[in-house]
């Protein structure tokens, strides 16, 4: 149903659209069991971000606070983008692999988290 | 021959529906141009009630005496050094989320009650409209001058107004607020009148000002009290301004009920950060959450909307999810505010072992189970120099602009994660309550401006962290960060030591 409005047809500006954030897109990511980072954790990223920067560089900067993350093999980690599984490959851009605006990224390890 | 007095009943005919008159020369329906737009049907103004029959010179008389006892009071702190009586310093930041988050609100309350005092078609509602918005300019300077008091002691709170429009989490309390006020007059009535006045405002003001009075602020308890005959007025304003619309037309009903699934739901998830603010922000507890929920709504709430089923009306959509999740949402709140403490103008610490045993206690089912060992890691992690901080800026959800922690109902260790699609984006939300609400008006919650989205826009002062907190005007290394090792918590502890009665002799000569 649209918004009530004294005007017909109300709309207003969409206010953040990829074109918003200077090439890159917003994604967001979570890594499941691990709820001591309270939310998943939003990330202005290029499409042609590797997927392998991802994992090397970027999780481990925001993750690494947690004893945790120590003892986590990513190459064995399970993944979901946008809730589909999902079998990303380390050399490729993440926007070649269904990567969009918005998406959301999430990830189980072992071990499977403690908080 | 003598003047005849007035009776109350006379006097307030003369001064609300007396004051009114038919236009000759303009239709009613140029002049009151946002009284029909929503679909709502009014049949006949006149059957509008004031439960009150308050006249403005009786009002100005009882307003204006409790305004003398309420700046004695600040008065008499202010001189004997009142800041010095509260049970602790951490305590502060349950005032400080309140100038930052609810004060801002009163005056916007303040504005557009004078916006339907203008616009709503009948003198009697608008009268009551006008009082409202008078009270909520004196609670929002009533505050302002009590709380000006702590601002010469504590950090945080010296530009609220400032940091209510940029904050992260202030954008929870402001966006609730912008959109109640731009909807139309019925709308904002049954969101603000109805919903939270009359429905969640205990859940506001009562953990507030009890928890003032047990932890030592005289102050706050002051304005409180001096607030409190107004809710009153205010509540039966919401109410009956509900009941006056399901009585003029069946119509109005499925509107109506739509609006309070809605707000009922956004007034829920803003309550969250009053939630959280009881159960951990106050030194000397009152009730948990859990307890002031079953209290104050479920049954409170309970016997209203059994009372509303005559019109048609049922329980808010979605309350079973709140009663549901009682028994988690102010955890997972305290662990956003402990994430992002250096982001933030309030303080978080490490629970210590007291605070563990009273959380079990008051959340059998929940907290030892899910929450403890959280932390208990924390407070490891702390002690070896780490204390834990989130490196990454939160997902929102875009209605409630929360971020995004709450967790399924039938699984509380998964985050619940809810997603629409509208011109072509994706709109991520917190819960099926958010959800539903975007998904009714998704061109208007499009246009949300989340913080942590702002912040990538490049609209917030910078690409840092520390260029950010400058633009929001934290006053970095004070204002924020943990409260162990505060420049507040060395201050109160000095301040404490000198009220220490000396040591005995014998035992300093030893």
């Amino acid at each position: 149903m649209p918004t009530a409005s004294l005007n017909p047809g109300y709309s207003g500006p969409v206010r953040d659209r990829v074109e918003n954030f200077g090439g890159a897109q917003l994604v967001y990511v979570h890594w499941e069991g691990h709820n001591n980072f309270c939310s998943a954790i939003t990330l202005p990223l290029p499409p042609e971000t590797p997927f392998g920067a991802l994992t090397a560089e970027i999780l481990p900067s925001l993750y690494s606070v947690d004893p945790d993350w120590a003892e986590v093999d990513l190459s064995t980690a399970r993944w979901m983008l946008d809730g589909e599984d999902w079998q990303p490959e380390a050399a490729k851009g993440i926007g070649e692999q269904g990567v969009g605006h918005k998406s959301l990224i999430r990830f189980w390890t072992q071990p499977s988290g403690r908080a | 021959m003598a003047a005849r007095k007035l009776n109350l009943k006379q006097k307030y005919g003369h001064f609300t529906r007396g004051l009114d008159w038919e236009p000759s020369y303009q239709s009613k329906d140029d002049i009151f141009p946002f009284a029909k737009y929503e679909g709502i049907k009014v049949h006949d103004w006149d059957a509008w009630e004031d439960p009150f029959k308050l006249t403005m010179d009786a009002y100005w008389k009882f307003q204006a005496e409790k305004e003398r006892k309420l700046y004695a009071v600040i008065d008499s702190m202010a001189q004997n050094n009142g800041q010095l009586g509260i049970t602790d310093a951490r305590y502060l930041n349950a005032v400080k989320l309140f100038i930052q988050g609810v004060t801002p609100l009163e005056y916007q309350a303040h504005r557009h009650f004078a916006h339907l005092a203008r616009h709503l078609p009948g003198a009697g509602l608008r009268v009551a409209a006008q009082m409202q918005s008078i009270d909520e300019l004196r609670h929002c300077q009533t505050q302002i001058h009590t709380i000006s008091h702590y601002n010469k002691f504590f950090d945080g709170i010296h530009d609220f107004t400032h940091m209510h429009d940029r904050l992260w989490y202030l954008s929870v309390p402001k966006s609730f607020f912008d959109d109640a006020t731009t909807a139309g007059p019925f709308e904002f009535l049954t969101a603000i009148s109805f919903a939270f006045e009359y429905v969640l405002t205990n859940l506001l003001f009562v953990p507030f000002m009890s928890g003032a009075a047990y932890n030592g602020d005289m102050a706050t308890v002051t304005f409180g009290f001096s607030a409190q005959s107004d809710e009153s007025r205010h509540m039966t304003l919401g109410l009956e301004a509900v009941r006056f619309l399901l009585e003029q037309d069946e119509a109005n009903v499925p509107i109506v009920q739509g609006w309070i699934d809605k707000w009922f739901w956004r007034g829920y998830r803003l309550l969250t950060l009053v939630a959280m603010m009881m159960d951990y922000m106050l030194p000397k507890k009152v009730m948990s959450w859990a307890e002031a929920w079953e209290t104050y709504y479920e049954q409170a709430g309970g016997a209203l909307f059994a009372d509303l089923a005559r019109y048609g009306i049922r329980e808010p959509k979605y309350a079973d999810v709140a009663k549901a999740e009682k028994g988690h949402i102010t955890h997972q709140a305290w662990t956003i505010f402990y994430n992002y403490t250096h982001a933030a103008a309030v303080h978080t610490w490490d629970v210590d072992d007291q605070h563990l045993a009273w959380l079990r206690e008051k959340y059998p089912e929940t907290f030892a189970q899910y929450y403890e060992q959280r932390y208990l890691n924390w407070r490891d992690q702390a002690n070896q120099g780490k204390r834990f901080y989130n490196n990454g800026l939160p997902q929102l959800c875009q209605v409630c602009q929360v971020p995004m922690a709450f967790t399924e109902v039938d699984d509380p260790t998964t985050i619940s994660f809810r997603v629409s699609e509208f011109g072509g984006d994706k709109y991520h939300t917190c819960s099926d309550g958010c959800k539903d609400i975007f998904d009714h008006e998704p061109e208007k919650y499009s246009q949300a401006w989340l913080p942590v989205h702002q912040i990538f826009q490049g609209n917030c002062g910078g690409a840092t962290v520390p260029e950010v907190l400058d633009w929001y005007h934290i006053n970095q290394g004070a204002d924020n960060m943990d409260y162990a090792g505060s420049p507040e918590e060395a201050q109160w502890e000095k301040w404490m030591e000198g009220r220490r009665p000396a040591a005995p002799m014998a035992a300093a000569a030893e």
